[in-house]
């Protein structure tokens, strides 16, 4: 309640911003600085003032986005060959302990952020999948010799099998583009679906998910506590919030050697594989910029998740945050 | 936009006017490309499109540049990067050679640009047929390229060499021209063979012993006995290349160019037609 509240003050002042910028990326502006008729008190906080950062350059918030968008449409393309070469293969061990501590049951719903190319959705549906026919395979061994009537009056039922549904959403195009490739050579055919929106500003009603997901896509929104409202807002209560994010070693030897390897290898790797240093740049510098475990944490619960904890990956390169609406 | 911008050593030889010109420049190019679809949005190295590189990143872009342009031979830019960061030195012999010819010296002090937007396109095509820039022309739409799809320089550490660097790029095509090969597998590895006994660019010799490693018997036999010797003898006696203002000589005849930069006509005419889909 309160957070549609919010989202409508929010609306109401982006309407009366937008007579003040001409900027068009999304524009965050305080709830309640922006009401009434004079928005003059405005312009000495518009969006192009203030600046974030984008790796270690300092750019106006309003640019961000776009740069950001530009680096994902330049590298979609090589973008899970690149994951590959520069994690070698960890990734997938990351993406899947991730799943194995979502533990997803069948008739979850799914909200993928930032999936992008769709790896997290592809695991989900495999994984419910799995359960599906665990669960069945059990109710068969368990009931012995069924007659023919027990037989037929199953049919039906199984003809309905608990819909697992996974949304994959990415602000980027060229991003969903390749998934839906990859989806398509995978044979997936039901229980996916691709939308564009914005992880700011999720094109979604309240309380309309069980579990929503951004793997490795947080550090690049602009406003992380936006973000983290509007993954609040579109989960049902009880609903789990993961983040599968790049975050602190606390290892010295190991965080000596992965920033080595992350500055000196990783935009080579880029060139040579996808011919764009400068988008690897950002993402290695990105990933230095982002909050540590314990600073992330606090802001999930200021976001007003429960039970928020984190689990560290590879010595504290990848770290899974998860937290619960309740 | 002017930081990091400014290695006094490199600035002895250049004038004031050049320096404050190039500040104005660096202004320009930041708005220039801050549409483009490349990041080169911030000037942030010597020239733009620079990227600082150590040595160690150079030498494992090398191999995975060389790694990479063998597996893909359409991969130009790996190319362009292989040639980048292998052709240090061979670029400070070009420097020489070009600031010892008076016509180079005026080169690297215009430093101009052979792009469709400089070329007047008209006025080339109503030059008499045998002249250079009526042929050049010919050349490109023949094989169909166009003087724009050179990659820009990223790995140089000198905005002089860097420049020097491009300007071999886009000579390149007019080499094509001058030496009368297409732009097939067979046309591509004489000028190479040609750019090597010239240039001395390690690029250029890997790309000449790789090259033919792709060319059927026949075109083998001809590569051997009469384009590769032809190529290797020109590009040893002939005046650098890249010390000649290719601007000003349109109307000039081929053959009478050839001339001057002491180059024989290619003993065996390759037509376009030759080119295969490989």
């Amino acid at each position: 309640m309160a957070a549609s509240v919010r989202l409508l003050v929010r609306r109401l002042a982006r309407l009366s911003h937008k007579s003040v910028t001409s900027s068009a990326a999304t524009v965050s502006c305080r709830p309640g600085c922006c009401l009434g008729p004079s928005s003059s008190r405005c312009i000495s906080d518009t969006a192009e003032d203030r600046s974030t950062h984008f790796g270690f350059e300092t750019v106006p918030e309003a640019e961000k986005a776009k740069r950001v968008y530009k680096v994902f449409e330049n590298v979609a393309q090589k973008y899970d060959v690149m994951n590959d070469a520069m994690s070698l293969g960890i990734h997938r061990l990351w993406k899947d302990m991730l799943l194995h501590v979502m533990h997803p049951q069948p008739g979850a719903r799914l909200l993928d952020v930032a999936g992008g190319t769709g790896d997290i959705s592809f695991r989900f549906l495999d994984y419910v999948l799995y359960q599906q026919e665990r669960q069945k395979r059990r109710t068969a061994g368990s009931s012995q010799t069924p007659s023919w009537q027990d037989i037929s009056d199953k049919y039906p039922t199984e003809d309905r099998p608990q819909e697992s549904r996974a949304v994959v959403c990415d602000i980027n195009k060229e991003m969903l583009k390749m998934g839906k490739q990859r989806a398509d050579s995978m044979g997936i055919t039901s229980g996916l679906s691709w939308v564009v929106g914005d992880a700011e500003e999720l094109p979604f009603d309240d309380d309309q998910f069980d579990i929503y997901t951004i793997a490795f896509g947080i550090r690049n929104v602009t406003h992380i506590d936006q973000t983290l409202q509007e993954a609040l807002r579109v989960l049902k209560p009880g609903g789990r919030f993961m983040c599968l994010e790049f975050s602190k070693v606390t290892n010295p030897v190991l965080a000596k050697l992965y920033d080595a390897y992350s500055f000196q290898v990783i935009p080579v790797l880029g060139e040579v594989i996808a011919g764009d240093w400068k988008s690897y740049q950002y993402l290695v510098e990105s990933i230095r910029k982002f909050p540590d475990q314990e600073e992330f944490k606090g802001m999930i619960e200021d976001a007003g998740f429960f039970c928020v904890r984190y689990f560290n990956f590879t010595g504290g390169v990848v770290a899974l945050h998860s937290g619960f609406k309740l | 936009m002017w930081q990091r911008l400014s290695n006094p050593f490199i600035r002895l030889n250049q004038t004031q006017s050049y320096l404050t010109s190039k500040g104005f420049k660096a202004l320009l190019v930041h708005r220039l490309f801050t549409s483009g679809a490349e990041l080169t949005y911030s000037y942030n190295g010597l020239y733009p499109g620079h990227i600082q590189t150590n040595s160690f990143q150079k030498a494992l872009l090398a191999v995975g540049s060389g790694v990479a342009a063998l597996q893909d031979p359409y991969r130009h830019d790996m190319v362009a990067v292989l040639g980048e960061t292998t052709g240090h030195l061979a670029l400070i012999n070009l420097r020489e050679r070009m600031k010892n010819d008076p016509e180079g010296y005026t080169i690297l002090t215009e430093r101009p640009r052979i792009r469709l937007s400089t070329l007047d396109l008209e006025k080339m095509a109503s030059l008499p047929v045998g002249s250079f820039g009526r042929e050049y022309l010919r050349f490109l739409e023949e094989n169909k390229v166009t003087p724009d799809s050179r990659a820009e320089v990223k790995f140089v550490d000198n905005e002089e060499l860097a420049y020097i660097m491009l300007r071999y790029r886009e000579v390149h095509d007019l080499l094509h021209t001058l030496l009368g090969m297409p732009t097939n597998m067979l046309g591509e590895v004489a000028v190479k063979w040609f750019e090597a006994a010239q240039t001395g660019l390690p690029m250029c010799a890997l790309g000449a012993v790789l090259g033919p490693l792709r060319l059927n018997a026949s075109r083998l036999q001809s590569l051997f006995t009469s384009l590769g010797p032809w190529a290797l003898q020109n590009g040893r006696r002939a005046r650098c290349v890249l010390s000649i203002f290719y601007e000003r000589r349109w109307e000039q005849s081929l053959e009478d160019l050839r001339r001057e930069l002491n180059i024989e006509p290619p003993p065996l005419t390759l037509s376009a037609s030759n080119k295969r889909r490989t």
